[in-house]
């Protein structure tokens, strides 16, 4: 028995030297890449097809000929384009209020002591332990309640703060040194001041991982938007992307406009994805939530 | 003493646009939809209707309740043991190489950047049992080719299959940071006294990845259990309710149905089953100190 061990495990040492190692690592990697990346490029191609050519069988990697027709239609014939100025308008007011609530809160939270300050801290912090589904239907209530169903008070006002966005900047803002605020104050630095000049430069690793997380967090929410803008002109892309079966029923002659408005809808955050990678990954492991 | 109450004041107005979006969106609806629960409403008319714990009670005899249930526990073991598994071999390959990380990263992180609706909708062309690029690739290699979402027996093995997909790059992404965080000293001196790569494996990578494997766990579970945007999008819990999931249940019930105190019941059982999980992810969490950072 212990013989056949013997054999066994250096059977798999030679097997795992070196040179195969690398050659079976890269392989297998470059079996696993394909296996990710075929699904976009498929898409990608069939966006460039002009529509006659678009059911071929087999399926062709490159069209011929590439044709942007297919995001023309997207953005004329269906409301493409209206829907990307949704999505772009929301997330970006969402993140520039979610930054400036968060800063304050959590600029208090870090640096300044008051009574129920930790109670206060305790109370935000559980509400990240709270699912979107369970506050659906009384937040709808409260939408239609004032009116906002429909509007973009509706797809911001909510995430107007949050307190992930807080907690992470709460974090950051205790590990900057008192020595900086003291300076600060000496020079006769108020509480605002300080914040703007002081604290905001030394926090921009923090700021801008948010910046990017909140960005793209809105901007692939689904739920929500489905339910509380759902009106045409009130879409964003990701809720017109999903009406597109129901409403304009599937014809084969609008895969090509489907995968069109999906690489239009999608885009935008792979494009930030590829610039900023560092950061977004950055963000990923120092607060280990997913979006 | 005027410094103390203008500290206090200062906190409180820095805390207040946070604390009012907070208390109004979260905080309210969170007390609410309890209360909703025990009530029988259609969402439009001024009155409801107290009707004590019934929602509840329904909720534990609707057969369609079960079954989403089983759907939703099948689809959390499945993607939750793929996503980790794989996101643990891939980190575990990529960490060795030199050369080619970042291209790797980005390419395995691409389906995670990607919204889940446009994934959803990618997907759903891939999977066309006729001109789709799955059964394309199935039948060059000579293996059977499913309906995939038109066939009640392989549509939830076909979301599966597509979240993933989606959500390996993420795992692998905290395996990686995971795997850094291991002392080089550890291969070095395991080497030295001739343990096999299995043994470095088995001995030391993995019980030390063992608080990267509990939190992944948790979060892919807590994830899981609130799958909706890629059932809505690909099979809108069909065929013959094969890929109905909870919140998927609790939409159709609370937005189509117009049931808002059922589906209030709803949003509340599967809140308390998430409940546990995040508490012990939170718990845990503090405990072993934000080891990340």
């Amino acid at each position: 028995m212990k013989t056949d061990k013997k054999f066994i495990s250096s059977s798999l040492h030679w097997l795992l030297k070196d040179g195969y190692t690398k050659l079976l690592l890269h392989s297998l990697l470059i079996f696993g890449s394909f296996f990710l990346i075929v699904p976009f490029i498929w898409m990608i191609s069939m966006s460039l097809s002009p529509i006659e050519k678009a059911f071929v069988y087999p399926p062709q990697l490159i069209p011929n000929p590439i044709t942007i027709i297919s995001y023309i239609d997207a953005m004329s014939l269906y409301p493409f384009g209206l829907y990307l100025f949704n999505s772009l308008f929301v997330s970006s007011i969402v993140t520039v209020a979610q930054l400036f609530t968060s800063v304050l809160a959590a600029n208090a939270l870090a640096r300044l002591r008051f009574p129920g300050r930790n109670l206060i801290f305790l109370l935000i912090l559980s509400t990240m332990m709270i699912p979107e589904h369970v506050t659906l239907i009384p937040a709808f209530q409260i939408i239609i309640k004032v009116g906002w169903l429909n509007t973009y008070y509706a797809l911001i006002i909510p995430f107007a703060s949050r307190a992930f966005s807080i907690f992470l900047l709460r974090q950051f803002f205790l590990t900057i040194p008192r020595e900086l605020e003291d300076a600060a104050r000496i020079d006769g630095c108020g509480r605002l001041r300080t914040l703007w000049h002081v604290i905001l430069p030394a926090s921009i690793p923090a700021l801008s991982a948010l910046t990017i997380f909140v960005f793209v967090d809105r901007w692939n929410a689904f739920l929500w938007p489905l339910i509380v803008a759902d009106e045409e002109r009130m879409r964003v892309v990701q809720v017109g992307l999903s009406r597109f079966f129901g409403q304009y029923g599937l014809l084969g002659s609008q895969w090509p406009i489907l995968m069109a408005a999906t690489v239009i809808s999608a885009m935008p955050i792979v494009i930030l994805f590829i610039i900023f990678q560092r950061r977004f990954i950055q963000g990923i492991t120092l607060t280990g939530l997913k979006y | 003493m005027k410094r103390r109450h203008e500290e206090t004041l200062s906190g409180y107005l820095f805390l207040l646009p946070s604390l009012i979006i907070l208390t109004i969106f979260i905080g309210y609806p969170m007390l609410n939809s309890f209360y909703l629960s025990l009530h029988k409403w259609n969402g439009l008319s001024e009155t409801k209707l107290f009707v004590g714990l019934s929602n509840y009670i329904r909720l534990l005899s609707d057969n369609e309740f079960w079954n989403a249930a089983k759907n939703t526990g099948v689809f959390t073991f499945a993607v939750t043991f793929g996503q980790i598994s794989f996101g643990l071999i891939i980190a575990l390959m990529v960490n060795r190489k030199l050369r080619g990380v970042t291209f790797y990263r980005t390419v395995f992180f691409l389906p995670v950047a990607t919204s889940t609706v446009a994934v959803a909708v990618m997907w759903v062309m891939a999977y066309n049992p006729t001109i789709g690029i799955v059964n394309y690739f199935l039948r060059l290699a000579r293996l059977p080719t499913p309906q995939w979402l038109q066939d009640p027996n392989w549509a939830m093995p076909g979301i599966i299959i597509m979240s993933i997909w989606k959500w390996v790059g993420y795992h692998m992404v905290i395996y990686l940071a995971g795997l850094q965080g291991i002392p080089k000293i550890y291969y070095e001196a395991a080497e030295l006294d001739g343990a096999n790569k299995w043994y470095i494996f088995r001995n030391i990578t993995w019980p030390l990845l063992a608080p990267t494997t509990f939190f992944l766990l948790m979060i892919s579970i807590i994830g899981s259990f609130q799958v909706f945007d890629q059932v809505y999008v690909m099979t809108r819990g069909g065929p013959i309710k094969s890929t109905e999931v909870i919140v998927y249940y609790l939409y159709q019930h609370g937005f189509r149905y117009l049931e808002m105190g059922y589906a209030s019941a709803v949003a509340y059982v599967l809140f308390a089953i998430i409940f546990i999980f995040t508490l012990v992810q939170f718990r845990y969490r503090r405990k072993a100190g934000f080891y990340l950072e």
